[in-house]
């Protein structure tokens, strides 16, 4: 016989497989944290490396750069489980499905959000940004990338199974982003200028609160069909 | 005496507009609206682009080239117009699970998509002489330009899926998701940068320009109205044909 559990159980347990699978393969964690290094660090050798002219890019430059890093995971998302038969069985299971998606997002930022919020402010300090910059930065990805991992998750379930995931993904999920990315560089810049950031992070706020409402409950609408 | 039982059933029971639902019906309904909304869409257009091009004075400040506006500005009202209507046939599609709403919002797309574009490029021609640039950062040819990406996203979803119906659902969540989004994406845009004029026409204000001109454009959307209803029926036709080949109603024999 198998014990009953509480939802709150099976919530940690999706958490915890999701990220104990992930770190059995770390290499694809890995890659997407290199990713946005390396593809940060391109930027000022296409452009030269006059301090000033990489301060003002920077925002911008971490923010897309963050950006894309997201987006290249976003494919796994479901996708492994979904190969394996372990997704049929969360969705056939008697608790809320949209906050077992939510679980899985979050697992999904805690592996591929995180480590990118963690070392920004490094990358941040090799484009000349100063203290108040990079906890702005700091801060607003942290917001920002969690809202990014909420949104992909749509684009993720609804490209669920069908060839060529990647690059439609991309089409999809862009600009879906846009609002994050304007209000998460236009915290950075206008710190940068000498002005609040606050404005910028309170609508960043909002967006990840909708983003939190809608966009599981979009997500799980999305795998419900492509189970079918 | 067959005739009359219908008749006075027709009277007596209230009229049923879902069965317009049925793409049975639909089609020869379609059928019957198409030539005379692409009539109507001709003369209105026609006499529009009169109005725009002859009648209108010429602006103090713009001079001639100003006249893109007969065509741009409800070009761009339909762009976002059809794309919201998309959504709300998608939307219907999921809750009715009515074939035909998915076939809608489907034929809706490249029309909006068009107009999109027609927005953008007539905006671009019309930049060019007045801010000097083909091309300016402002805050809503940057959305009109976010609303074409969502357009080719919904479109890519629906050519990536095999399976119709899938495919039709997907697509139905995706449009919904954007719906949601456009107006995040234009105020984030507008908050991002605004370079743009102050919009000239709203339905708060008496409008800030020559009778002549409001007229020119509301006959220019009128006309572009018509004709979307009737390239839409149109695709909406081709698409029944496509996936209803084999029913019964097509049938020569």
């Amino acid at each position: 016989m198998y014990k009953e559990l509480g939802t709150f159980s099976v919530l940690y347990c999706v958490l915890a497989r999701d990220i104990r699978v992930a770190l059995r393969r770390q290499s694809d964690v890995a890659a997407v944290f290199f990713f946005f290094i390396i593809a940060a660090s391109l930027f000022p050798l296409g452009s030269g490396a006059d301090p000033k002219l990489l301060k003002a890019m920077a925002p911008s430059v971490l923010w897309v750069t963050a950006l894309l890093s997201c987006m290249l995971s976003l494919s796994r998302m479901y996708a492994s489980d979904h190969a394996d038969g372990t997704l049929e069985q969360i969705m056939l299971s008697n608790q809320p499905t949209v906050l077992i998606v939510l679980m899985k997002i979050l697992a999904h930022w805690l592996l591929s959000g995180l480590p990118l919020v963690l070392v920004a402010p490094l990358i941040g300090v090799q484009f000349n940004l100063s203290g108040a910059e990079l906890q702005t930065l700091a801060l607003s990805l942290l917001m920002g990338t969690l809202a990014l991992s909420l949104i992909g998750s749509i684009g993720a379930a609804l490209t669920l199974g069908i060839r060529g995931t990647g690059v439609l993904i991309a089409i999809l999920v862009l600009p879906l982003y846009i609002p994050v990315l304007v209000f998460g560089a236009g915290a950075v810049n206008a710190v940068s200028i000498g002005m609040s950031a606050n404005g910028a992070l309170s609508l960043l706020g909002a967006v990840l609160a909708m983003a939190l409402v809608f966009s599981p409950l979009a997500s799980a609408a999305a795998l419900r069909i492509a189970l079918e | 005496m067959k005739n009359i039982d219908i008749k006075s059933n027709m009277q007596t029971s209230k009229f049923n507009w879902l069965q317009y639902a049925s793409p049975k019906i639909f089609y020869p309904l379609a059928g019957k609206l198409i030539p005379w909304c692409l009539a109507g869409a001709a003369i209105l257009i026609a006499y529009g682009l009169y109005l725009g091009l002859f009648v209108a004075p010429t602006d103090f400040q713009q001079g001639e080239g100003y006249r893109i506006i007969f065509v741009h500005v409800p070009a761009a009202w339909f762009s976002m117009f059809l794309y919201l209507l998309m959504a709300l046939y998608a939307g219907l599609g999921i809750v009715l699970n009515a074939r035909l709403s998915y076939m809608m919002a489907t034929a809706i797309a490249p029309t909006g998509a068009m107009f999109t574009l027609v927005a953008l490029v007539t905006g671009s021609l019309w930049g060019k002489p007045m801010w000097g640039a083909w091309w300016v950062w402002d805050a809503r040819l940057t959305s009109e330009l976010i609303l074409l990406f969502l357009y080719i996203g919904y479109f890519s979803l629906q050519a990536a899926i095999d399976d119709k119906s899938r495919a039709d659902k997907a697509s139905a969540v995706l449009a919904l998701v954007g719906a949601i989004n456009v107006p995040i994406i234009y105020f984030s845009v507008k908050w991002w940068n605004t370079l743009h004029q102050g919009a000239s026409v709203s339905l708060m204000n008496a409008p800030a320009m020559a009778a002549v001109m409001l007229k020119g454009m509301l006959v220019m959307a009128i006309g572009f109205w018509l004709y979307s209803i009737a390239v839409i029926l149109i695709r909406v036709r081709c698409e029944i044909l496509e996936r209803d080949s084999k029913a019964a109603m097509f049938r020569q024999d």
